[in-house]
């Protein structure tokens, strides 16, 4: 196929190839960060939570005084073991997806100059690490002694482990076991390194620091009570929490059970991410539009170009050419066209990144979103000139013999 | 040409860009459903747009203003240059006892446990915020029954409550409840009003409890709350020695917790007092309780709203993508449009050689690019109270106030015939080029 005939043909519709081709442009630009954005959302929905949130519940209550705690947390505590199917419950004070409680600025050293950043600690009782399923990878579990009484916000000394991704955080490179940091005046040593553990609310926070969480295990009190982690079979989850629930309110009636912070893990996982599920939706469906937008423009524009053409066509056919090569002309003349405006894309797809980047929190757009963005245009090219092209190879060559 | 003859040429460019139109009925639709895809994506996230970033109390919100202090020490675990987005007790209870604006309130936000005296009812818990007195007359908060407490009555730590309409509807069923009792935190509390349907959105006056359709159901005197240690909500921050503020126990001097309000009336008062919070923490620093230079801020409403950046970022990302999305549809129907007056370029040709000037043929085009604007403004209205639709079915706690208002509603059809109109202006001038003469030799 000879594409100087195609050119200088384009020549005479300069001002419709510009615009095709602008399309094309705007619609890869658009389509690029888009997928980005899409991407940037499924990984984040994807994280790893280092914990078993298939087995996993949490049970919440307030409306009690903290003089009332230990009485409570005793009584519910028993209800909630005493229900068929419960295999483990322990008192945490946050929960991953779930309450947060220990949200809390730290320094890396004694005079709080050097600052750590905003972590999570999670506060357990005993067991509730065990109960998390989360993997001590280095160091060593919480032991008994580990879990020290306490009477203010946080325990003030603790042995603590401390999520991998922190601890490259707080001592790149270096060995995290036995290193020290602190909390306002609280002071805390690490013992031991987890794989993950996610913080409650992953949302807020950029992809490093979603995993910025320790563990410090402690003895329930007034500031430990009616934050449960319940642990039982994944298939007899539902069951077992309605249970749970039903024996809680029986078993200390005059508490108030938070209802909405009391599900299973899945269920609390899915509403954190809710925002980034629509968002994605919503970016799908703007797509599909516009993509629907172009290839129709697409359609409508070489539909008009073959009803202009039908003489010429109609030559071309009678001195020789073959339908194949009338549907060649067409398919090459818009996979010109569409291959101008990809190369105009790329850039304004990367103008566009820049200009999301300046704006909001999004990396950079990776290279390999302009080649599959440019295959999709192509292919969709493709498909909306085969109609028009397929009319026009249709074309029979009597045409020519006739003034139109 | 006179007014009349004007019209009735108006008129006629009007029946011919109608018959133009059905001639080629693909085309048109293709052009209609470009426009209407573009509007209706655009509309919908620039209503949603329009709603967030909307005044929570318009007529009143440029009256009112947020002063922040810097009470912080030196070394800051936080390294930042504004000062905190909250007061310490000590400086609110200041700074409203110093009086210096029309009004002021000092609030914060919480919740209290309820026992209901039905016995059918399980206690629940209800949203409150702990506020002066003045939070009703400076918010205009309407009142279905009764009024606000005094601020002597605040002052005197009265057990008294303010109930929200929806409460009011729960517990007494709708009627005046003033003078009832309810019973909170263990405490019995005297009902001394009952406000109408009242939340502004953003909830500008604490962004803690989340930026939309947010509501206190209850509202109780600040200093009650402090003797009572009633649960608080919200965020606090601490530095150096600062802590507690869990549990009964109140946060201590170094942690922000509470939010300031003041009322004035003219741009000379809000400079004065400006000035006033400038002295003031010169005059905390010279007592030793601040360390830092005097940094004070003192924003308006909408100041506030946007410097706490409450639109969120999503919203503002769909928003500039829809109009992308926009501008593709756009060049789209120019690309069409040209296709289609090109294609009319020996009519347009007879139409010159007959006399026709090139300003009467560009009108014409003009105009049956505007019919098509029109149409597809339709078109992008039905589909943008689609997308709204959707959009109130999202999770999000913005979601229940997306809907089209009449300002929106204007909007798009400026926006959806404007938009054609420039989409036409190209093809209609490269339409207008025709030489008259070649077009009348058969092609």
């Amino acid at each position: 196929m000879q594409i100087r005939p195609i050119l200088s043909a384009l020549r005479k519709h300069r001002l419709s190839t510009i615009l095709i081709a602008l399309e094309i442009a705007l619609a890869c630009a658009v389509l690029c960060n888009a997928c980005f954005i899409i991407s940037q959302r499924i990984t984040a929905m994807q994280i790893v939570s280092g914990v078993d949130e298939a087995a996993l519940a949490s049970v919440q209550l307030t409306g009690y005084d903290s003089a009332q705690a230990a009485d409570v947390d005793a009584r519910a505590l028993a209800a909630l073991r005493a229900v068929p199917g419960v295999e483990s419950v322990s008192l945490l004070n946050s929960i991953p997806f779930g309450s947060r409680r220990g949200t809390a600025g730290i320094s890396t050293d004694a005079a709080g100059q050097h600052f750590g950043g905003v972590i999570e600690f999670y506060v357990g009782g005993p067991g509730s690490l065990q109960t998390l399923g989360t993997k001590v990878i280095a160091g060593r579990a919480p032991q008994t002694d580990d879990f020290h009484a306490f009477t203010s916000f946080m325990p003030d000394e603790g042995s603590v482990q401390i999520t991998q991704a922190l601890a490259e955080h707080l001592w790149p490179g270096a060995d995290p076991l036995g290193k020290e940091f602190w909390m306002l005046k609280s002071h805390y040593r690490v013992v031991g390194v987890l794989k993950n553990l996610v913080r409650p609310d992953p949302t807020g926070w950029t992809p490093e620091q979603r995993q910025w969480s320790v563990f410090l295990p402690a003895q329930p009190g007034p500031y430990l009570t009616g934050s449960y982690l319940l642990r039982a079979n994944s298939g007899d989850l539902p069951r077992v929490l309605r249970d749970a629930l039903a024996a809680v309110a029986k078993a200390v009636p005059e508490v108030v059970i938070d209802r909405e912070n009391s599900h299973a893990l899945t269920d609390l996982r899915r509403d954190v991410f809710k925002n980034d599920r629509a968002m994605a939706g919503m970016l799908v469906g703007v797509i599909t539009a516009m993509l629907l937008v172009t290839a129709l423009g697409i359609v409508g524009l070489a539909s008009f170009w073959v009803a202009q053409r039908r003489r010429q066509i109609g030559i071309r056919r009678a001195i020789g050419a073959t339908r194949g090569d009338i549907l060649r002309y067409f398919q090459t003349e818009n996979f010109l066209i569409v291959s101008f405006g990809i190369v105009l894309g790329m850039l304004l797809a990367f103008a566009l990144n820049l200009l999301l980047m300046t704006h909001y929190e999004l990396p950079r757009l990776p290279l390999y979103y302009l080649p599959i963005g440019a295959l999709v245009l192509w292919g969709l090219g493709q498909l909306a000139v085969l109609g028009p092209a397929l009319r026009a190879a249709a074309v029979p060559p009597v045409v020519a013999t006739r003034s139109v | 040409m006179n007014a009349t003859e004007q019209l009735k040429m108006f008129a006629y460019y009007l029946d011919l860009a109608l018959r133009s139109l059905r001639r080629n009925r693909a085309l048109t639709m293709l052009m209609v459903l470009a426009i209407a895809l573009g509007i209706g994506a655009s509309m919908t996230t620039l209503t949603v747009l329009h709603v967030l970033s909307g005044d929570p109390l318009p007529g009143k919100s440029a009256q009112l203003y947020y002063p922040q202090v810097d009470p912080q020490d030196i070394k800051g675990m936080y390294p930042s240059k504004e000062p905190p987005d909250q007061l310490t007790l000590i400086d609110g209870l200041n700074l409203l006892h110093a009086a210096r604006a029309d009004h002021q309130a000092l609030m914060t936000g919480g919740s209290v446990p309820l026992q209901p005296e039905q016995s059918s009812l399980d206690p629940f818990y209800v949203e409150a915020r702990y506020t002066t007195a003045d939070f009703f007359s400076m918010f205009d908060a309407p009142f279905l029954y009764g009024h606000g407490w005094t601020e002597a009555d605040g002052e005197a730590k009265a057990r008294e409550v303010v109930i929200a309409k929806s409460l009011n509807d729960k517990l007494f069923a709708g009627a005046n409840s003033v003078g009832r009792t309810l019973r909170m935190a263990g405490t019995s509390f005297r009902v001394v009003g009952v406000l109408d349907s009242w939340q502004p959105n953003p909830h500008f006056y604490d962004l803690n409890t989340g930026s939309y359709a947010y509501g206190e159901q209850v509202f109780l005197p600040l200093q009650t709350m402090l003797e009572l240690r009633l649960d608080r909500g919200g965020s606090t921050d601490c530095w150096g020695n600062g802590g507690g503020g869990v549990g009964s126990i109140l946060p201590s001097d170094d942690c922000v917790w509470l939010q300031f309000w003041v009322q004035l009336d003219s741009p000379a008062k809000a400079a004065a007092y400006k000035e006033f919070l400038a002295h003031y923490s010169q005059d905390q620093k010279a007592l030793g309780r601040f360390q830092r230079a005097p940094n004070v801020r003192l924003r308006s409403v909408m100041q506030w709203l946007d410097y706490q950046m409450v639109v969120p970022d999503d919203v503002r990302l769909q928003n500039g993508l829809a109009f992308g999305f926009l501008l593709v549809c756009l060049v789209n129907t120019v690309g069409l449009m040209l296709a289609k007056f090109m294609r009319r370029a020996a009519e347009l040709g007879v139409r010159r050689a007959l006399g026709a000037s090139r300003r009467a043929l560009f009108a014409q085009l003009l105009i049956e690019s505007g019919v098509v604007g029109l149409v597809g403004g339709i078109g992008g209205l039905l589909l943008a109270m689609f997308g709204l639709w959707l959009v109130r079915q999202r999770p999000s706690d913005y979601a229940a106030l997306a809907h089209l208002d009449l300002s929106m509603l204007f909007t798009t059809f400026v926006l959806a015939v404007c938009a054609t109109l420039l989409a036409g202006l190209l093809p209609a001038w490269r339409a207008c080029q025709i030489a008259p003469a070649l077009q009348l030799k058969s092609n």
